[in-house]
């Protein structure tokens, strides 16, 4: 599918949801509403887009900006070449977005990674935890007023030397 | 150390600095280069090392290659624990010196927060040749500490 038509037919799907469309060289990006995020998936999951698969999920912190998180989903379709990014700017006091685990399972992870590194929650999350940091880590070290140098306390040891 | 024993002190040591049983314990890209020097083309058994154990509890040479994280911090001195003694450490590569290029929120600023490093093995990462001169270091200085201190420990 053409970049052009699958832009068309999200915004056509979509309507109000939609904040911004482009064919950029690599991809076409869709931005979207966080609220229309549930819509777009069960659109493109289905005829005639079938991107059904979630390559990649992650985040932005742009403190400039009007919605200071951005939220990146990264689809792709097993059966036809097409690709989708998608942007979802969050509100940047308390982020959050309905989670996608009931669609994809690896979303689980991704989600858990954003969620630790970004602070963004993700609704409908069955089990948000740290991914990568320890538990008892504090704060979120991929924003941007994370001070670069900051050491934290290591967790205690579980079998002393 | 007791004079009857220092005659041995030297045979001692020359028996422990040729045979070093070694835990890799790879993290990085470093392991590259420690896979390097210890196959055929550099060739760690040449000095008495060739004999890698994938077990700490049957290793004497611990060499920390690559990076270690606050997350992994006490798995590495849960290694060092399990250990027997005596034993030694090797930090291999910038990233165990001293956290190397990566200053930030999760990596451990060299392992000698940790435990205690005995040769440190600059470069990102270090060559072969780098890697059997620690090596060399780490045998001179085995040769030339004190041996007994295991009859000491076990008297007092």
């Amino acid at each position: 599918m053409e970049k052009k038509t699958l832009l068309t037919g999200l915004r056509d799907a979509l309507a109000d949801g939609v904040l911004g469309a482009a064919e950029s060289p690599d991809l076409p990006v869709l931005t979207i509403r966080p609220e229309a995020l549930v819509l777009l998936v069960r659109t493109v999951r289905r005829d005639p887009f079938r991107l059904d698969v979630l390559l990649d999920l992650t985040c932005l912190d742009d403190p400039s900006a009007a919605g200071r998180f951005t939220v990146v989903y990264h689809f792709a379709s097993f059966l036809t070449p097409a690709r989708l990014r998608v942007k979802v700017p969050l509100d940047g006091d308390e982020p959050a977005v309905d989670s996608l685990t009931s669609f994809w399972p690896n979303a689980a992870w991704l989600e858990r990674e954003v969620y630790d590194l970004f602070g963004v929650r993700f609704r409908g999350h069955p089990d948000l935890r740290r991914l990568l940091l320890h538990e008892g880590f504090e704060g979120h070290p991929l924003r941007k007023d994370y001070p670069l140098r900051r050491r934290q306390p290591r967790p205690p040891d579980e079998v002393g030397p | 150390m007791s004079g009857t024993l220092k005659p041995f002190n030297a045979v001692l040591g020359w028996a422990r600095k040729f045979s070093l049983f070694h835990y890799p314990f790879v993290t990085a890209c470093c392991g590259m280069e420690y896979m390097s020097a210890a196959c055929a083309h550099f060739d760690l058994d040449r000095f008495g090392a060739g004999w890698t154990r994938f077990s700490p509890r049957q290793a004497d040479l611990l060499i920390v290659v690559g990076t270690v994280n606050e997350k992994l911090a006490p798995v590495l001195r849960t290694v060092y624990g399990q250990m027997v003694d005596p034993k030694w450490v090797i930090a291999f590569g910038a990233c165990a010196v001293s956290g190397g290029i990566y200053d930030n929120y999760a990596v451990v600023q060299g392992i000698d927060t940790l435990i205690p490093v005995d040769v440190y093995i600059p470069g990102c990462p270090p060559r072969p040749e780098t890697v059997l001169d620690g090596l060399i270091r780490l045998q001179e200085k085995i040769q030339k500490q004190d041996q007994d201190w295991r009859w000491r420990k076990r008297r007092s």
